[in-house]
């Protein structure tokens, strides 16, 4: 069992947990993902690790409540544990190396770029982050990546906080001012990182995404986390688990990735209800 | 007084339409009148060639004199000398190519009913008997295990047995391996697995899981944390796709994520969490035991029409007999010489958002006719030109092998592996090219089945034994 030893509510629908795991805490980088289970006869969920202290033997992770699984790992407490924390898995974000960097966040995937920035920030890159969200109530770690940022800029979609709009108008803005960089790393939802690489390609700067399909095992076990890459003309199968999850953005077949994501909606929809249901019931 | 009857002595089972429809065992065992008879049939040769058969080398003769005699106990312990996992055995080995193989009475008639046999006394054990097997004096020396599947489980056991400390390393949540995570429970019941494990816990094996080995802790972590032997039994690893257009569609599964959903995770138990595609029509492709147990699970969990869609005719198909058997008389439609060319997906022209849109529809084959023999002698199947027809499918599962998994061959100095990935190792003693380090089971040969897998960790145990012996003295 791995112990519950912080939690925090960063927003209505965003929790940062630590949990007690000194193996995973030992090797975690910045990049990989754990897998766990809430209880007995659970799903296993991969999360991206969103920090992690190998003194104090513990792993960040920071979830969106989007489905019965995480509706389940929000209403555990301090003190309470988990059944199964498996990792790190994946291979690390590749950072050697690098000097001028941009950083472009969406929503939860903000949590795990930050310990990306933070990690470059430490190396003496420069880094240039631009986070979006939905409205200012979503809004995460906002300290905490000024803080690990040479130029920060917050962006949302209904104009709440910060400036209107999406990721890729900062972006673009800064290509047509003629800014450069090493490398842009982005992670968010699909959608978002599939208009990231599109902003960027004209310029040619390298873009690393970081993708977080539906997995099971974790360990290349059962290819339910395959993807498609385009590789000089041809189509080449991945495995999210192993061979990522990041890769190279402009190789990435987005349209599949997005439609592989919602191969069990209905499922998880009604999963979901039936758990709120059941922690209603609890409740009243 | 001997049994002379040319026939095994039946097996009961569950009628084909019923089992069909749920996932219990589809034989349900010998009771002790029917094991007493079945071992009757027994001639106790002097010279054993089945026990030359088997690849842990059972004392065959002398467990089923015991079972002649209701000795049934006794009989397991003599299993048990040289086999970890006799419940396993009993159920999925293939004895009709190894101990049963070699039987006289198979030579006019059918052989003895080998596997049934010890199947019935594993099974008589486990419900009669809480005897912790026993073990020599602890010699203080710390082995470590990568994987609890059949290897590692069996390696663990010989250990255990002669006086090591071994700790197993599981990556997934529950031990078993594929015997948890591959087999499904109408043909290997979960329980018994957890039997098995148990027994070995009894013994004094540590079993650690949510320990990827490769990520959590390297082998040299391993070594540093003062085991002085590692056994990798990791197992077959990354499923093979075929390459086609439409394998990324929403209802295409390799044969691993389909069986680990169904068993590992229970969908089979209508589990509320875990999705799974249930009902209309499901291709498996591929001819191997795994096909056939995708192909039963699917029929168990709903589904109207299953087809085993194999490029090459039923004389190539390398599943095991009795799996086919069952398999056909449960309803399960055999496609032969057909190979898939590309899975066809649903797309609504008119709305991108329609959740049907990147759904199988179909999988389009094309009819094979078997060549010439290729350089293993098997009868190259090659493609009729313009034969081709579209099977009307929801779901494909992809049962066409396994590639090595390359999480402790990165992250390991010194530990060769051949062309394909498997790691090599010595004949006859499993050693790697590290020195302590040893291997075996399908991380070694890539896929194969559960016995020759525990074999495998037989000889790596006293590999390992002798090894730290000459060390220590």
């Amino acid at each position: 069992m791995y112990d519950i030893v912080n939690k925090v509510s960063l927003n209505p629908t965003v929790t940062m947990m630590d949990i007690h795991a000194p193996y995973v805490a030992a090797k975690a980088e910045p990049g990989q993902f754990i897998i766990l289970r809430v209880d007995e006869d659970g799903e296993r969920i991969p999360l991206t690790i969103a920090g992690y202290d190998r003194v104090a033997g513990t792993v960040r992770i920071i979830f969106q409540i989007v489905g019965a699984t995480t509706e389940k790992l929000n209403h555990k407490n301090v003190g309470d544990s988990l059944q199964d924390f498996a990792g790190p898995l994946g291979v690390a974000t590749e950072l050697e190396g690098l000097k001028n960097v941009c950083i472009v966040g969406g929503g939860v995937g903000c949590a795990i770029a930050l310990p990306i920035a933070q990690k470059l920030h430490d190396m003496g890159v420069k880094v240039t982050s631009v986070v979006g969200f939905r409205s200012k109530d979503l809004l995460i770690l906002e300290d905490e990546f000024k803080a690990a940022s040479d130029e920060f800029y917050v962006m949302t979609d209904d104009g709440s906080y910060g400036r209107q709009g999406n990721v890729c108008v900062p972006l673009t803005e800064m290509f047509e001012a003629g800014r450069t960089f090493d490398r842009i790393i982005t992670i968010g939802p699909l959608i978002m990182m599939k208009f990231v690489v599109m902003t960027a390609k004209p310029t040619g700067i390298p873009c690393t995404v970081s993708m977080n399909p539906i997995m099971i095992d974790g360990t290349g076990m059962c290819g339910g986390c395959r993807l498609t890459l385009n590789v000089d003309g041809q189509r080449v199968t991945k495995f999210a688990c192993v061979d990522g999850p990041d890769f190279d953005g402009y190789q990435v077949d987005f349209d599949e990735a997005m439609s592989r994501g919602t191969m069990y909606r209905d499922f998880e929809r009604h999963a979901y209800e039936e758990a709120c249901n059941l922690f209603n019931k609890e409740a009243n | 007084m001997a049994n002379m009857s040319l026939q095994k002595t039946p097996m009961p089972e569950q009628k084909p339409e019923v089992r069909a429809h749920n996932f219990q065992e589809v034989t349900t065992g010998y009771t002790e009148e029917m094991a007493i008879n079945e071992a009757l049939r027994c001639l106790n040769c002097k010279n054993m060639p089945c026990v030359a058969g088997c690849p842990v080398n059972v004392h065959i003769p002398e467990f089923i004199s015991l079972v002649k005699e209701g000795n049934f106990e006794g009989a397991y312990q003599v299993i048990n000398r040289s086999s970890s996992l006799p419940a396993v055995c009993g159920r999925v080995c293939p004895q009709e190519t190894q101990c049963e193989s070699k039987c006289v009475r198979g030579i006019k008639g059918e052989p003895v009913g080998i596997g049934r046999l010890e199947r019935f006394v594993a099974d008589w054990h486990n419900m009669h008997s809480s005897e912790t097997p026993k073990t020599a004096p602890s010699n203080g020396h710390r082995v470590a295990v990568v994987g609890s599947g059949p290897s590692g489980l069996t390696c663990a056991g010989d250990l255990a047995k002669a006086g090591f400390k071994v700790t197993v390393f599981e990556a997934l949540h529950t031990a078993g391996g594929v015997l948890v995570y591959g087999i499904p429970e109408f043909r290997l019941p979960k329980a018994i697995v957890q039997q098995e494990v148990d027994n070995l816990k009894a013994m004094g094996v540590d079993i650690e899981t949510n320990m990827i080995i490769g990520k959590t802790l390297t082998i040299d972590d391993l070594f540093e944390q003062g085991y002085e032997a590692v056994f990798i039994g990791s197992g077959a690893g990354l499923p093979n796709f075929m390459g086609i257009p439409g394998e990324s569609l929403k209802g295409v599964y390799s044969a691993n994520e389909f069986l680990t959903r169904s068993n590992l995770m229970k969908a089979y138990r209508d589990n509320p969490v875990t999705p799974i595609m249930k009902g209309g029509n499901v291709a498996v492709v591929g001819g191997g035991n795994v096909a056939m147990d995708a192909a039963r699970t699917a029929l168990r969990l709903g589904a109207e029409n299953v087809y085993i869609v194999y490029r090459r005719s039923m004389e190539e198909l390398p599943a095991r007999r009795e799996e086919v058997e069952h398999a056909m008389e449960e309803g399960i439609q055999f496609m032969l010489l057909n190979n898939p060319v590309e899975i066809l997906g649903y797309n609504n022209p008119d709305d991108k958002r329609d959740p049907r849109n990147g759904t199988v529809t179909g999988m389009r084959c094309i009819r094979m006719e078997l060549g010439e023999p290729d350089e293993r002698g098997r009868r190259r199947p090659v493609p009729v030109e313009g034969n081709e027809f579209v099977l009307d499918v929801d779901t494909v599962v992809m049962s066409i092998g396994t590639s090595p998994n390359p999480l402790i061959k990165s992250t390991t100095t010194g530990l060769d592996v051949n062309k394909r990935g498997g790691i090599i190792v010595e004949e006859g003693t499993g050693a790697t090219t590290r020195d302590c380090v040893y291997a075996g089971g399908d991380a070694v040969t890539g896929a194969a089945t559960v016995i020759s897998a525990m074999g495998a960790g037989k000889i790596a145990a006293k590999a390992i034994a002798e090894r730290l012996g000459e060390i220590k003295s």
